[in-house]
């Protein structure tokens, strides 16, 4: 039952323009169709509590995935009226002013079913630019002590954070273009271990982000940035990536 | 030649036009505003080295920077790939060039 509670002025408008949801969400694979729900609004409701009242009550088949609920897992990501977000921080009367939701997968990935994508692709793309950390260092020696205030240290805090929700990569269109193109959270974790001082391949992930599929087919147009809910820019990350390429080449390292 | 040096060469040659677009922007307005007639402008440019290498730059500077962009284009929005658009793509530059370089000697000739 929806109990409306005093609400600040500006948001009282809107939340009380609706009582219940018209929810439309994609059922079935590459081929499905949207099914229509009316579900109860609510005033503190997330698009993740939508998806989870229609499976609880309506639809105990539908797919979809979730885990922490609280924006630190990246599992939950959907496309939401267009747009890519993670469900679990999307509240409704942010992204749905007027009642009315559509909610598909993720763009740029396979379907497996209603709104689960397989997001091996994704990964095995984070995997191929070289995003695991290798030191030289075992446990038995000391911790290297890394400055915090350093240019590089302070390039990799900026890109640290990222949870993988793909959100960026199923914002991005020349993802959508070239499938072969590794995307923005790959060449962001790239970027962060470029930066890494500890880390041993440094030229191996230069020389992957350098080739075909590579940072060179960005083409700057910032979806990735935009569309990011922890707030990082992989923008900047592929930019700092082709700046460090242009400038090897011309000394000479002609990877 | 590798994806990183297309990049790079693209990259330089787009530092190079910056400069020579305006220039050349601002000659056409020049050129028109003034009511300069062909002849006129033949006049001032016939004979020129100068002229003659700030186009011949010019020239040389889009026959490596088009066709690269182009060969990108195609790839993101076609399934053309391979050595034969690689090929097509150099074809494509030899063309820029000597139609260029073929209008700048008319111009300066």
């Amino acid at each position: 039952m929806y109990i409306r509670r005093p609400v600040p002025a500006g948001i009282a408008d809107q939340v009380s323009s609706f009582r219940t949801l018209e929810v439309r969400i994609w059922r079935g694979a590459d081929a499905g169709s949207f099914a229509t729900y009316e579900v109860p609004g609510a005033e503190n409701q997330t698009v993740l509590d939508v998806v989870t009242w229609v499976q609880r009550h309506r639809e105990p088949a539908l797919a979809y995935r979730f885990a922490c609920r609280v924006g630190v897992c990246g599992s939950c990501a959907m496309t939401v009226n267009g747009r890519a977000r993670w469900t679990c921080r999307s509240h409704v009367k942010d992204v749905a002013g007027d009642g009315r939701i559509v909610i598909e997968p993720l763009r740029n990935l396979p379907r497996i079913k209603d709104l689960v994508c397989d997001l091996t692709p994704f990964f095995e793309k984070w995997r191929r630019a070289g995003g695991r950390f290798e030191g030289t260092a075992t446990r038995h020696e000391p911790m290297p002590g890394i400055e915090p205030g350093t240019e590089a240290r302070r390039t990799v805090d900026a890109g640290i954070e990222c949870i993988n929700c793909a959100v960026c990569y199923s914002a991005c269109d020349v993802v959508g273009w070239r499938p072969d193109y590794l995307g923005p959270a790959a060449l962001n974790r790239a970027w962060t271990l470029v930066n890494d001082e500890r880390h041993v391949r440094t030229r191996d992930v230069l020389d992957t982000v350098a080739a075909g599929g590579g940072c060179t087919v960005c083409h700057t147009h910032g979806s990735c940035t935009e569309h990011c809910p922890v707030g990082i820019s992989p923008t900047a990350a592929i930019a700092g990536l082709k700046r460090r390429i242009f400038r090897r080449w011309l000394q000479g390292r002609r990877t | 030649m590798n994806e990183a040096a297309l990049f790079a060469l693209q990259r330089l040659t787009a530092k190079l036009l910056a400069p020579l677009v305006v220039v050349h922007l601002v000659l056409i307005l020049y050129a028109v505003h003034g009511g300069l007639s062909a002849a006129e402008i033949l006049g001032r440019t016939q004979g020129s080295a100068a002229w003659g290498a700030f186009y011949g730059l010019f020239v040389l500077a889009v026959a490596v920077h088009a066709p690269i962009g182009m060969r990108n284009v195609v790839r993101e929005w076609t399934r053309w790939r391979g050595r034969s658009l690689d090929v097509a793509s150099v074809g494509l530059a030899i063309g820029l060039l000597a139609l260029g370089l073929r209008a700048v000697a008319a111009v300066v000739g």
